[in-house]
């Protein structure tokens, strides 16, 4: 069973009221459970749980480092192009903001490979936005052959593509497929991506689906925070993670929580999520699974970053730039959205050490294909 | 207790039984029918399918028995498929399991050979309940070659011994997109239980009702545990142990912007 026919049985409403309905008791028990089910993860992200939150973070914490040990995974941003033929109401680079557009040529992407690679870096993640004429498969491939011998490990986050465009960057070097729902609320899906591909909710529903039959070896999966009910919206996710881990089960996986950030252009958001929130929201995901990469992004702040990094982060990225040609030039003009922690790689890598934990520049190998 | 399905049918028993070491044909009649059982295996090569008074297969004549033919004495793939198109047609039935164990010491199942005959055999239509060891990605290669069900192993074929592979179980039943029958191993209504609380949604058992002193009753008896079993874990058991406790505060932080 693909996962739209999964998804096509639930009722967002319906959905949401069971998590506000969920009580201290419903909350205890997940916590006690040596392995939990969709029901725990409901009431580890409902309002019940949030007295919880020490005894939740404690056991996150303990959950993380039996599985990951004490490391944290680095990884950086590379914007390839600010192109885009969507119109999205949360981001920079929609059709309909009119700032200049812009996509790295073969020459200065290995400017921007050189800046990155003095930082320390080892894991890459490609980033445009959605312009399939000129920024399309070809454009990847040939990202992808320029790129390789400089990295063991690349990401891309583009829009989502067929199966076999995906079985054609594979053996290119792409590990791992970072594509986020965005919101699991059909109709809002619907407002928030007025016009353009990214418009067909199905089609991007079903891109983990298509990743997974491809074999690409990790997917990452999220919701913008801030569109909709984000407990409601963390539950789809929970529930898409569970059925891709049991369909594609040689595949990884990582799940992202953006917050919606300022940006030129401006959607505030619908709904605002606390860092209290955001904390019980990342202990919740680990609990639920104890696999499962979680990766946190420059878009919070300082403060909040050197403390998740022990609550069950797993990986984070440090001195991003969300402008294309942002590492060589040092400009911040074109950029997506405006990013939080400002520093440096060497400061993070400070701060993971002073919080204990090791950081992780290499996890993968080009022999591994 | 839900109903469970398998492929098209639905059984309302989540005990299956087999059918060898018996003492006669009748008693082994009265058993399976106290145990309530919907499923019942039997083992191709013990059965004399030409005749009507075989004493199996006439004992086994009650519209509640669903046959499940076996391909046990095969030891490998080539042999498996041939048996199997046998029981079908003599049986008539496409619902096998699955047996590949070419170690005559511990029966213990060949995962290649079982592999690969489970691939062919659904091509050939047949509905595969393959016996395998509590192999979680044996488990998963099966389930994509299209296999109705796993039965993975609780510990060596009647040894009696119970879920001695428990850790594995676990981790195929939380991960399996088909059906989990908890085959060979289960020496005890008590073993039964425990997988059915674990989440399998159905055990086999044959040994420990047909060597008991008396049969009829030890099929109640695993009756009971395995409708005990299921429904304490359809009712969802009361946690164990205790929460963490941190020694200093890991949320503490949030307080102080
Ligand atoms: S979110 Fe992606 S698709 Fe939408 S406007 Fe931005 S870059 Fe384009």
């Amino acid at each position: 069973m693909s996962f739209i026919k999964i998804f096509n049985q639930l009722n967002w409403d319906e959905i949401k009221e069971s998590i506000y309905a969920k009580t201290a008791s419903d909350v205890e028990r997940a916590l006690m459970h040596p392995v939990r089910s969709l029901e725990d993860f409901k009431a580890l992200i409902s309002p019940a749980a949030a007295p919880y939150l020490e005894q939740m973070a404690a056991l996150s914490q303990r959950l993380t480092q039996k599985r990951f040990g004490k490391t944290i995974q680095l990884y950086l941003p590379l914007y390839l192009s600010n192109e885009c033929q969507n119109i999205c109401t949360y981001c920079g680079f929609s059709l309909d903001n009119p700032t200049p557009r812009t996509t790295l040529t073969p020459e200065q992407i290995l400017k921007e490979v050189e800046v990155i690679k003095s930082y320390g870096y080892d894991h890459v993640l490609l980033v445009t936005g959605e312009a399939n004429k000129t920024v399309g498969v070809d454009y990847f491939k040939e990202v992808l052959q320029l790129i390789r011998p400089y990295f063991s490990h690349i990401s891309m986050e583009v829009q989502p593509l067929d199966r076999q465009e995906y079985e054609q960057l594979i053996p290119l070097g792409l590990n791992t497929v970072l594509v986020y729902q965005e919101t699991y609320h059909q109709e809002d899906y619907k407002k928030h991506h007025p016009k353009g591909k990214k418009s067909n909710f199905a089609y991007r529903l079903e891109t983990p689906d298509r990743l997974g039959k491809a074999g690409v070896h990790k997917i990452g999966l999220g919701v913008l925070i801030g569109l909709e009910d984000w407990r409601t919206d963390s539950f789809f996710t929970a529930l898409h993670l569970q059925y891709l881990e049991r369909t594609y089960w040689q595949t990884k996986y990582s799940i992202s929580f953006p917050r919606l950030r300022p940006f030129s252009g401006g959607l505030a958001p619908k709904v605002d999520m606390s860092d209290r929130e955001l904390v019980q929201l990342i202990c919740a995901y680990r609990i639920f699974n104890e696999e499962v990469e979680l990766s946190l992004s420059t878009r919070e702040s300082q403060h909040f970053r050197n403390n998740v990094v022990r609550l069950g982060i797993t990986s984070i990225s440090a001195g991003s730039k969300t402008d294309p040609g942002g590492y060589a030039s040092g400009q911040q003009a074109l950029e997506q959205f405006e990013i939080s922690d400002e520093r440096r790689p060497t400061e993070i890598v400070q701060m993971i050490r002073n919080q204990g934990y090791d950081a992780i520049w290499k996890d993968w190998d080009n022999v591994l294909g | 207790m839900t109903p469970l399905t398998i492929a098209d049918k639905i059984f309302h028993s989540r005990l299956f039984t087999g059918t060898g070491k018996f003492s006669s044909g009748q008693q082994m009649e009265e058993a399976l029918l106290a145990s309530g059982s919907g499923l019942v295996t039997i083992a191709l090569k013990r059965v004399d399918v030409q005749n009507e008074q075989d004493d199996i297969l006439s004992h086994l004549a009650h519209p509640q028995f669903n046959l499940l033919p076996n391909t046990s004495g095969v030891r490998n793939a080539k042999e498996a498929v041939f048996a199997a198109q046998l029981a079908r047609e003599a049986l008539e039935t496409n619902w096998l399991k699955l047996e590949i164990h070419p170690d005559p010491k511990y029966l213990l199942p060949d995962p290649i050979e079982t592999l690969k005959a489970a691939e062919e055999l659904v091509k050939l239509g047949f509905v595969v309940l393959p016996y395998i060891h509590a192999d979680p990605v044996l488990c998963k290669r099966l389930e994509e070659v299209g296999v109705a069900a796993v039965m993975p192993l609780g510990s060596p074929i009647g040894s009696n011994n119970g879920l001695q592979t428990r850790a594995f179980l676990e981790i195929i039943i939380q991960q399996s997109t088909v059906p989990v029958v908890v085959d060979a191993g289960i020496g005890a209504p008590s073993h039964a239980a425990e997988a059915m609380e674990l989440g399998a949604d159905a055990v086999l058992v044959n040994t420990a009702i047909a060597v008991s002193q008396q049969p009829v009753q030890m099929a109640k008896a695993f009756k009971m545990a395995v409708e005990a079993g299921r429904m304490a874990y359809e009712a969802k058991l009361a946690p164990v142990g205790i929460t963490a406790h941190a020694s200093s505060p890991l949320t503490a932080f949030l307080d102080e912007l």
